[in-house]
């Protein structure tokens, strides 16, 4: 029994800390929201152009004019502001924004993260995500340990075109945690059932445990 | 002073549509498109276009449905997945695509605009994107050359326009609108509301008139949802932390 994708994301929340700007990728990432702690309030950023996102609008009250980066319908907050994309990549670029949680397709031990583009299939293009991991204090991406095929997914080098390189801070899988810096990596939880014997069998880049 | 003023998307865009253009589409996904505006240039034909918009709408709402037509040669565009037609005529060799980051592709607009023709940036060093540019070392890290980017034509959407071009947008339906329509050789404002010059709030404006030739108010506006996300009502008396 390895982690949920709920169990995920709820391990990601702990990253957050009180006052921080975080923006949240689609998929895993956008569960982190229902699992900010106790006492920590953090503000969402939403790269179309938000500060502050609120939850989802009760059924009849979608506005077609107020989405997130997903275009899914959200609501705003009391807090909440809008800018144009110019200014939300000032933010982004600029380092204004303290975390950036996404998904990944492949993570290297020097940090190097490929998300967008599987070559020889669609293309469906980068969005923000290479402003984010370029840009964003911190990069934690969330993330399944393996492909369905059971091929591992934290490698010596990434195989895949980079959204970025050297960019990721922590990992996070339905195994394991991993600390990224310095060309190394530190393994530093193991799941809730997952053990160490089936995280190296499943792991190509090499780490260090510090359990 | 010139008469901004149309009557209608078509009467708009009078003149300034010719075959091999390229046209900046603001929008993002189908949130903040000038649809009037775009429904106008698939009814006129221009043909060989070069499009700049973050997304390329749907099979068929938006800028999808200029696909339709064949009208557009080549997007610029920073994701387009929610197009099953643009992959078809993608992996056909019919359509040409450039794919920049999507804050790279907002700065490359807001330099056009601002008459700055390139910029160095930390977004895409070491990936596809920096490939056949110009890479420089500030201050120990390394950026990639991006150039500012111009138009031919700007279409945008805003709430609440007046004559003199003066643009107020909603939430966010202001995207990439405010950069576009200072990038464009020629801008063409579509508003949900004409206003009295005098009544929108001095302080208020986002994009100042002078960056706007033409303005109409759009007959209609459809507003089409992309993902239509909501809570169920009963919720509403509490388990407010859910947020997702």
């Amino acid at each position: 029994m390895a982690w949920t994708r709920n169990d995920m994301a709820a391990r990601a929340a702990k990253e957050l800390r009180d006052g921080f700007y975080v923006n949240l990728g689609i998929g895993i990432p956008t569960l982190v929201a229902n699992y900010i702690p106790a006492g920590v309030s953090v503000t969402l950023q939403s790269e179309n152009g938000m500060l502050g996102m609120g939850p989802f609008p009760y059924e009849g009250e979608a506005d077609p004019d107020l989405i997130n980066a997903g275009k899914q319908t959200i609501t705003e907050l009391p807090a909440s502001c809008y800018f144009s994309s110019a200014d939300s990549f000032a933010m982004i670029r600029g380092g204004h924004i303290n975390l950036s949680i996404l998904g990944g397709m492949q993570v290297a031990e020097n940090g190097d993260l490929a998300n967008w583009m599987v070559p020889g299939k669609m293309v469906k293009g980068m969005g923000g995500a290479m402003d984010l991991v370029a840009g964003v204090k911190r990069v934690v991406v969330v993330m399944e340990h393996t492909e369905k095929s059971g091929a591992p997914k934290l490698l010596k080098r990434c195989s895949l075109p980079l959204t970025g390189a050297g960019v990721v801070d922590l990992l996070i899988t339905d195994l394991a945690v991993f600390e990224i810096g310095g060309g190394a990596v530190r393994l530093t939880e193991l799941a809730t059932g997952a053990t160490l014997d089936e995280v190296k069998a499943k792991t190509e880049a090499e780490f260090a445990v510090a359990l | 002073m010139a008469d901004k003023v149309r009557k209608a998307a078509a009467d708009a865009l009078k003149g300034v549509l010719f075959d091999g253009m390229t046209i900046m589409a603001g929008g993002f996904g189908l949130c903040g498109i000038p649809e009037n505006l775009i429904a106008a240039i698939r009814d006129a034909g221009t043909k060989n276009l070069t499009v700049v918009s973050n997304n390329c709408g749907i099979d068929d709402f938006g800028l999808g449905i200029l696909l339709a037509g064949g009208q557009i040669k080549k997007m610029i565009s920073s994701y387009v997945g929610e197009n099953k037609l643009f992959a078809e005529l993608y992996l056909s060799g019919k359509l040409e695509l450039e794919f920049n980051p999507q804050g790279t592709l907002a700065e490359r607009i807001r330099a056009g605009g601002a008459g700055i023709p390139a910029f160095f940036t930390k977004t895409g060093v070491g990936t596809l994107v920096a490939e056949g540019k110009e890479v420089r070392e500030f201050d120990g890290e390394l950026y990639v050359m991006e150039r500012g980017l111009k138009a031919d034509l700007s279409i945008v959407k805003a709430w609440k326009g007046d004559a003199e071009g003066n643009l107020i947008y909603r939430k966010t339906a202001r995207n990439f609108n405010p950069m576009m329509a200072t990038a464009g050789a020629v801008t063409v404002a579509e508003v949900e509301e004409l206003v009295p010059v005098g009544s929108l709030d001095k302080d208020e404006i986002h994009t100042p008139g002078i960056f706007v030739d033409r303005i109409f108010q759009g007959a209609e506006f459809e507003k089409r949802i992309e993902q239509l996300t909501v809570r169920p009502r009963a919720e509403k008396m509490g388990a407010e932390k859910e947020l997702v």
